[in-house]
């Protein structure tokens, strides 16, 4: 089925207009030694069949009963109220304000994302939004070299992998070295940036120190250390925080971070097999002319109404061109929606409601298991909702519980292999008592 | 005032007297912001408690040091789910959307976006699974990923996809990238520092290459609108990476010489990357692959119809010729066991392949690495995979017969009451002038967008291409019907004829939204980009010692 409107007397009438014989005298202009061969592409389908191919599909999928799965992306409750403000077609179906005249809803609703965001992380200035927590993260990085001028990048490895990925590419074009400082591995160890190493790394020409809080392993930080060491090089602390921990976890702004970036998903995203996300970033107003991505101002019309538009587009691609701060154009609006009809649903009590669940669940899981003696805590110190144990022969476990409908975390041997027969536990407030004893109980049976 | 007397929004939308947060100023408020709705205790989400069994497990656990707690809790809003509702509903009418009205913003193709796209999305099975789970109880998702991968190379000619890239500009760095690497791995890295690109391009183009680390090369159209050939070929050299050139172009024209552009570039030894935005004029037409280019971005929010949300998310899948093939971004879902014919044969069915199994597949030592976490805006694959599908051999090509064919139509019905520079075939779009307006009336291409605004309908894109003095860039899609086309046709020529007999009334356009012409300048000069509580200043501190002084008052227990 197609979506055009389109009778064949309404085609013959333009046509006619257009004083074309054939719809292929429109396309006179394709040099013939170019035009398409035949391609082999499928019938179309009514919406009875497509919903069917879709059921199909979907229904290839295995949806675990229970998961501790996190690392990076968390199952937590959205609220009914959220799905509804983001399915307003005047929000889903509308584009880019750049007549903000019919644009108010979507620039107000960015200009509060951007006020919620600053409130959070404690910084003065948040963009419109960017794709993901990584690119957020590689961006932000960049950002910090044109602020410093300085063209190292240092970076944790208590930093997400995918992160870490996404930032060696986006630095592999303009030729930045990103320069890894490790944590802390060591059996019992803290499992956090070791200081000594990020101290060692912060050379004169490394333009910033960029460490999560908490950490891919779930641990805390000493972020107002970094944030020294960092400071005393000459260097910025690009903080990558998880927004749901900012109810419990000082506020980046706090500890001294000079920029911030994070996944937004956990607040009101659906997980959908990695995205679409949402991609935070946060700085001091005094650094904001080098911020890459969109930005809302309030201002006024002639009749003194209060009005918001896009505004500093000076800093963008389509003024700037090539000295523009970023080639970023779209960025994830519909999900900072959802970002800011979340926050605003679950408020202050809420989102802390929401963290101290999870941590206090993560701890209730990792101390069951620690109890049935079946797996102990990697690292030592704090852990916010994540905790990293050490679990004997975890990947055949592991593959063997997917089969029960457990998902029982993630693997982090793949990225690091000094972390075999570790699994990464996440909880959430959705994470139930019943959750975690049927994980003990599976594992004691497969021991 | 206080924000306690915060007066609800009219429904007239035209906002009532209030004294806004900013400080004695007196200010008319259509909505208030979601803070000024705030009171105390007020909430609309609750969550249960743990359990005592919980509490005391994990009471033996390390506590978080003091020293990482947060002071006091962020201010975020405190208002019921009803209050929450009505505040994004009144926002929401204050937008314009495709969902009400023609919205012919010129190189975005504001098509319609399918519901039953919306209803696969969220089916749980795919809206709840997450990126990391593992590959046994994710073959549905993996199987729509490599399927949606393989119908994009039917429609591209290109050998290979990614679908990672999350928006079109993200594509186009993800090209670029793979460009740099193409040239280190053939010892020229060094040596090819420069993209060439047309002066019509989208400004991402550009701001790509400068990412990338290249230097840009601006190439001028000719006088039929068109990349000048001459010029083109006059710039290519052992020092050029890249040309990236848009095609159909800004300007709404197919690059009639579009073979001997690719011809040029390949010889110079340079990669020909099309910037894919226009595709939607030139389904079942033109193929990228098969003509020769190395490299193109889709848009899936523009041709595949997935809703562009307010401005994102989108999502940019490049698809490469073979050169090009192994510096694409890892992982690739694969096909790991099984045929494929077998495969893309039972899909058509609406048959699964029992023995067929999907992986993503991290094995790629040429790979330019990862541009995004996970695999990529999965959700909006989704809804390309149930577009594609629906629409599928002929509806695609009848896509782009009817886009064309709306274009071409607004063409000859008001080329001539506004200038039309290039007076050519049109593609998806066509690009008009307002010259004539501006020189001979004092009206702009500014006052003509914001009388349209009176219409209901949203404006074209204006003032791009660059190229294009006083530019009106209006893309119909195929989703609109004659009568709306008429009726905007009809818009048109009495602001051309509104411009002549009152000008000054377009001036003072628009009267009838919600707000009137808004005061960019005062916006950019002192920029207030977030709501204040009344005790932060913008005043940015020096160091960070002093940001953590102003942090602690900020964050004082409050009454």
């Amino acid at each position: 089925m197609t979506y055009s409107p389109h009778t064949d007397p309404d085609r013959e009438r333009m046509l006619e207009a257009i004083g074309a014989a054939t719809v292929d005298d429109l396309f006179a202009d394709i040099p013939t030694s170019v035009r398409a061969s035949d391609w082999d592409l499928p019938a179309p389908l009514t919406e009875q069949e497509v919903r069917t191919e879709l059921a199909r599909l979907a229904g290839r999928n295995r949806m675990p009963e229970v998961s501790f799965l996190g690392a990076g992306v968390y199952r937590h409750l959205i609220p009914a109220v959220v799905g509804e403000v983001i399915g307003r077609p005047e929000f889903a179906t509308a584009y880019t304000p750049y007549q903000p005249e019919v644009s108010q809803g979507t620039l107000q609703s960015i200009y509060e994302f951007q006020s919620l965001i600053c409130e959070l992380t404690g910084m003065e200035v948040a963009t419109a939004s960017h794709y993901d927590g990584a690119t957020a993260t590689a961006e932000a990085a960049l950002m910090a070299c044109r602020l410093t001028r300085r063209s190292i990048i240092a970076v944790s490895a208590g930093v997400n992998p995918d992160y870490r990925r996404v930032l060696g590419t986006y630095c592999s074009g303009p030729g930045i070295e990103v320069v890894t400082v490790p944590i802390d591995l060591a059996e019992d160890g803290s499992g956090t940036t070791d200081l000594a190493r990020a101290a060692e790394a912060l050379g004169p020409d490394v333009a910033c120190l960029v460490a999560a809080q908490p950490n891919f392993y779930g641990q805390v930080e000493p972020m107002a250390e970094l944030a020294d060491a960092a400071h005393a090089a000459g260097a910025l602390l690009v903080a990558v925080v998880e927004p749901t921990s900012l109810a419990i976890l000082q506020a980046p702004g706090d500890y001294g971070a000079d920029l911030v970036a994070a996944e937004g998903q956990p607040l009101g995203v659906p997980m959908s097999f990695g995205g679409p996300y949402v991609g935070l970033m946060a700085a001091p107003m005094a650094s904001v002319r080098q911020m890459p991505g969109r930005l809302v101002g309030a201002t006024r019309d002639a009749a003194g109404r209060r009005g918001y538009v896009l505004t500093l587009q000076a800093r963008e691609q389509h003024i700037r061109r090539e000295k523009a701060a970023s080639n970023i154009c779209t960025n994830q609006a519909l999900m900072a929606l959802a970002a800011t009809a979340y926050l605003s649903a679950v408020g202050p009590t809420g989102l802390r409601e929401v963290a101290e669940l999870s941590m206090t669940q993560a701890r209730h899981l990792a101390a069951a298991l620690e109890d049935a003696g079946l797996a102990e805590r990697r690292f030592g110190g704090a852990y916010f909702a994540e905790v990293t144990m050490r679990l004997p022969d975890a990947a055949r476990r592991h593959a063997a519980l997917v089969e029960q409908g457990i998902v029982a975390g993630h693997l982090p041997e793949r990225d690091d292999p000094a972390l075999r027969d570790t699994v990464l536990l996440a909880a959430t407030e959705l994470t139930t008592d019943d959750d975690i004893a049927r994980l003990v109980d599976a594992l004691e049976a497969i021991r | 005032m206080n924000v306690a007397e915060a007066p609800p929004a009219d429904a007239s939308g035209r906002g009532a007297a209030f004294t806004g947060p900013t400080g004695g100023e007196e200010l008319t408020v259509v909505e208030p912001l979601i803070f000024e709705r705030s009171r105390p205790g007020r909430r609309a989400v609750r969550f249960p408690r743990s359990s005592d069994a919980a509490r005391e497990r994990s009471a033996g656990q390390p506590e978080l040091p003091s020293t990482v707690l947060r002071a006091a809790a962020p201010r975020l809003p405190e208002v019921s789910e009803l209050e929450l509702l009505r505040h994004f509903n009144r926002l929401a009418h204050l937008n314009q959307a495709i969902d009400l009205n023609f919205y012919p913003l010129g190189s975005c193709t504001m098509k319609y976006n399918p519901k039953v796209n919306e209803w696969a999305a969220a089916l749980p099975a795919l809206a709840e699974s997450h990126p990391l789970d593992p590959e046994a109880v994710s073959q549905g998702s993996l199987e729509l990923m490599w399927l949606l991968s393989e119908l994009l190379k039917e429609i591209s000619g290109f050998p290979a996809i990614s679908l990672q890239p999350a928006a079109g500009a993200h594509g186009e760095l993800t090209g670029m990238l793979m460009t740099r690497a193409y040239h280190r791995a053939n010892g020229e890295g060094e040596q090819r520092r420069k993209v060439l690109v047309p002066d019509s391009a989208h400004g991402t183009n550009p701001a790509t290459a400068t990412m990338v680390g290249y230097e840009t090369v601006t190439i001028r159209s000719n006088e039929r609108g068109g990349i000048d050939l001459e010029a083109l070929r006059a710039a290519l050299g052992p020092d050029v990476a890249a040309l990236m050139i848009t095609n159909p172009s800004t300007l709404g024209i197919f690059e009639d010489q579009i073979d001997q552009v690719v011809e040029a570039v390949k010889a110079a030894g340079a990669i020909a990357y099309m910037d894919g935005a226009n595709l939607n004029a030139i389904l079942g037409r033109f193929r990228p692959g098969e003509s020769g280019f190395d490299v193109m971005h889709f848009n899936l929010h523009k041709t595949f119809s997935t809703p562009h949300g307010g401005g994102g998310p989108g999502a940019g899948p490049v698809g490469v010729s073979e050169r090009l093939e192994p510096f694409l971004p890892a992982p690739m879902p694969v096909l790991a066991a099984g045929i494929a014919d077998e495969v893309r044969a039972n899909a058509r069915a609406g048959r699964s392949t029992p023995d067929a199994r999907f992986a993503m597949d991290w094995d790629r030592p040429h790979s330019i690495g990862k541009v995004r976490s996970y695999f990529g805006n999965f959700g909006m694959f989704v809804r390309a995979y149930t577009y594609i599908r629906s629409n599928g051999d002929d509806g695609l090509r009848t896509i782009s017969e009817d886009a064309v064919l709306a274009a071409n139509y607004l063409r000859v019905r008001l080329h001539d009451v506004y200038d039309l520079p290039y007076d050519r075939l049109s593609k998806h779009e066509v690009v008009f002038s307002g010259r004539r307006q501006k020189r001979e009336h004092g009206v702009t291409t500014l006052d003509i967008a914001k009388a349209i605004l009176d219409h209901g309908i949203h404006p074209p894109t204006i003032y791009f291409p660059l190229i294009v003095e006083e530019a009106l860039m209006v893309e119909p899609t195929e989703t609109e019907s004659l009568e709306t086309l008429d009726v905007f046709i009809n818009v048109m020529r009495d602001i051309a004829e509104q411009a002549v007999t009152e000008p000054e009334a377009l001036k003072r356009a628009p009267t009838t939204t919600p707000v009137g012409r808004l005061d960019e300048a005062a916006a950019a000069r002192r920029p207030d980009l977030r709501y204040r509580f009344g005790d932060v200043t913008d005043a940015p501190a020096a160091d960070t010692r002093e940001r953590r002084r102003a942090a602690a008052t900020r964050n004082a227990p409050r009454t």
